[in-house]
């Protein structure tokens, strides 16, 4: 009696498996039905989101695109638990945002860097760790490799006034991987900067993508960047906040910042500013 | 290259008298107008007591010499204060009253327990209303109406109360003194727990923190600028608060204490010694809170 349900599992589980290993986007990270969200103002209700539908597969880099008021950083919000939709359904990992964020499902960085002043560089990449209940010597070493990972080796004794603002940026990307989230989330996390700095952090997180081919949620407003960056780019548009275009990158996974001025290149960056446009004219 | 956008410092010399300078004068002219109010308030008390009852014609140098050096005179001058001051701290043994300090001692232990157990009052009462939107609007109000009741009102209250638990000596006057110190510590850990942004408060939830964590983590840190100048605040409420509460707990010993008694037989010189006396402890004592504040903030750069 007892083996039967054993086999019926597996092999109800296994077609669900079989080609999450063939294709590294197949299983959903996010999943995004219907959703929306209103928020209600002194006259009317304001539709920041409208029946919104988005599908992230595991490992792919999602860059949400569009002019101020499209939504984007609301979708994303909604993902990470930090907001609640009016109507629909949002699943992170196959459970709810409220239960992804209390697994730790997620790591966020934000638009400013958001560092404690009387930690250090190595106490603030500590800290996520440190809630987590994980023991001093064992949080040290992670946080240590974290570092290293962003190139930040030698700062770890520093104070965040201490940093250049893309170094403190780097140190938030660092804290959001502290407890090796299978999802990354970033809200514009370049705006700030200025734009040679962005040029190489976008590089660096390109080949961090690259090694750990985490699932990327990226909202920017920055053409090159999205195109660059992403394996998919989400184009949206305002009022009511809503999707218009997603488009495929034809570009190959391996990137690299000369990248930009091939032909490849310019055409999706060019889809890109057609669906900003028309998103515009409706 | 680095150098030149800024003026190379003065020489030390130079520095000291341009700094100095105004400080000496303010000294010199406090000090003049001290003696000439020392000669004009004790001139008829002088002539009244001293001068006249010896019998002998008197010049205006001895009636000047007498005003600077009378036993009880209206108001001491400066050296008059300065000796009797020295003459208690090393003519006495520092277990008797006659030294101040044996009563710097007394007021001090009462000010520390009573400002130790002020900031922590303080402390609980701004998390509780941090914490719960119902205790901020029950609790705010009666914390700001405690203050406006005469701490010399209270302070017999608590006498009764305290003295009915079979409670005496320190615990009421430390009560008396956390009543003051408690009050700007509150006012000041209210906001300082609610100075952390939004974004940190965010990026907190992201991490699933408990709100126990984020108190420890996040907004404990970010209370401590708010912190420390409420210390200095309350370190100096607790001693008036101690001094007060000597008066009418009947007690002997303490700068209060000293200061009733010498009112009390007219000994303007024990007075004003006691004054000193109590101003260098609360200076002393703030120092001390700023040194911790020092040490507490000295890897944050202050925007």
């Amino acid at each position: 009696m007892t083996p039967d349900p054993v086999i019926a599992t597996t092999s109800a589980r296994s077609p669900s498996t079989a080609p999450a290993n063939g294709r590294i986007a197949s299983r959903p990270a996010v999943e995004v039905h219907n959703a929306s969200v209103v928020y209600q103002t002194a006259d009317t209700p304001v539709k920041a989101l409208s029946n919104v539908d988005l599908r992230i597969g595991e490992g792919e880099f999602v860059s949400l695109i569009g002019p101020s008021g499209c939504g984007k950083t609301t979708l994303l919000r909604v993902i990470a638990d930090l907001e609640h939709i009016s109507d629909g359904t949002v699943l992170v990992n196959g459970v709810s945002p409220h239960e992804a964020r209390l697994a730790r499902a997620y790591g966020y960085v934000f638009q400013a860097p958001a560092l404690f002043p009387w930690r250090t560089v190595l106490g603030n990449v500590m800290l996520p760790l440190q809630i987590q209940g994980g023991g001093a010597a064992q949080s040290r070493a992670i946080a240590m490799e974290h570092l290293a990972r962003v190139g930040l080796t030698g700062f770890e004794g520093k104070y965040p006034w201490q940093l250049s603002g893309g170094m403190q940026q780097r140190v938030s990307i660092a804290r959001a991987l502290a407890f090796e989230p299978k999802i990354l989330m970033m809200d514009e996390p370049f705006g700030a900067l200025d734009e040679i700095t962005r040029d190489r952090l976008n590089e660096q997180l390109q080949q961090l993508w690259q090694r750990e081919r985490r699932t990327v949620v990226f909202v920017t407003h920055s053409i090159a960047e999205a195109v660059y960056l992403s394996t998919r780019i989400v184009v949206m548009s305002p009022r009511p906040g809503r999707i218009v275009k997603v488009i495929e990158s034809p570009l190959p996974d391996e990137r690299h910042l000369g990248l930009r001025d091939t032909q490849a290149f310019m055409d999706v960056a060019h889809q890109v500013r057609e669906a900003l446009a028309d998103g515009h004219i409706e | 290259m680095a150098t030149s956008s800024k003026a190379p410092p003065a020489p030390l010399a130079t520095r000291a008298w341009e700094q100095g300078l105004p400080v000496v004068v303010m000294v010199l002219m406090f000090l003049l107008v001290w003696y000439g109010g020392a000669w004009g308030m004790n001139a008829s008390g002088a002539i009244e007591r001293v001068l006249e009852p010896s019998g002998n014609p008197w010049t205006w140098q001895d009636l000047l010499a007498t005003t600077l050096n009378m036993e009880r005179p209206v108001l001491p001058a400066p050296h008059q204060i300065a000796l009797d001051f020295w003459s208690s701290l090393v003519d006495w043994p520092i277990d008797s009253p006659r030294n101040l300090l044996f009563h710097v001692a007394v007021t001090g232990e009462t000010t520390l327990v009573g400002f130790a157990m002020g900031t922590v009052l303080g402390l609980v009462l701004s998390v509780l209303i941090v914490h719960s939107r119902t205790l901020d609007r029950a609790l705010l109000p009666w914390i700001v109406a405690s203050q406006t009741v005469p701490v010399l009102a209270i302070a017999p209250i608590v006498l009764v109360i305290l003295g009915s638990l079979g409670l005496e000596g320190l615990a009421p006057k430390a009560v008396i003194a956390m009543y003051l110190s408690f009050f700007p510590v509150t006012v000041a850990m209210v906001q300082g727990l609610r100075s952390p942004q939004v974004i940190e408060t965010e990026m907190m939830h992201t991490y699933a923190a408990t709100r126990w964590q984020a108190l420890w983590l996040l907004r404990l840190p970010a209370a401590l600028p708010f912190l420390f100048p409420a210390l200095r605040v309350g370190i100096a409420a607790s001693l008036v608060g101690a001094m007060v509460a000597e008066l009418p707990t009947g007690a002997t010993a303490g700068l209060g204490a000293r200061l009733l008694t010498g009112s009390y037989y007219g000994n303007t010189l024990a007075i004003w010694s006691a004054l000193v006396m109590s101003s260098l402890l609360g200076l002393v004592l703030t120092t001390l809170v700023a040194l911790t504040e020092h040490l507490a903030m000295r890897n944050r750069r202050q925007p």
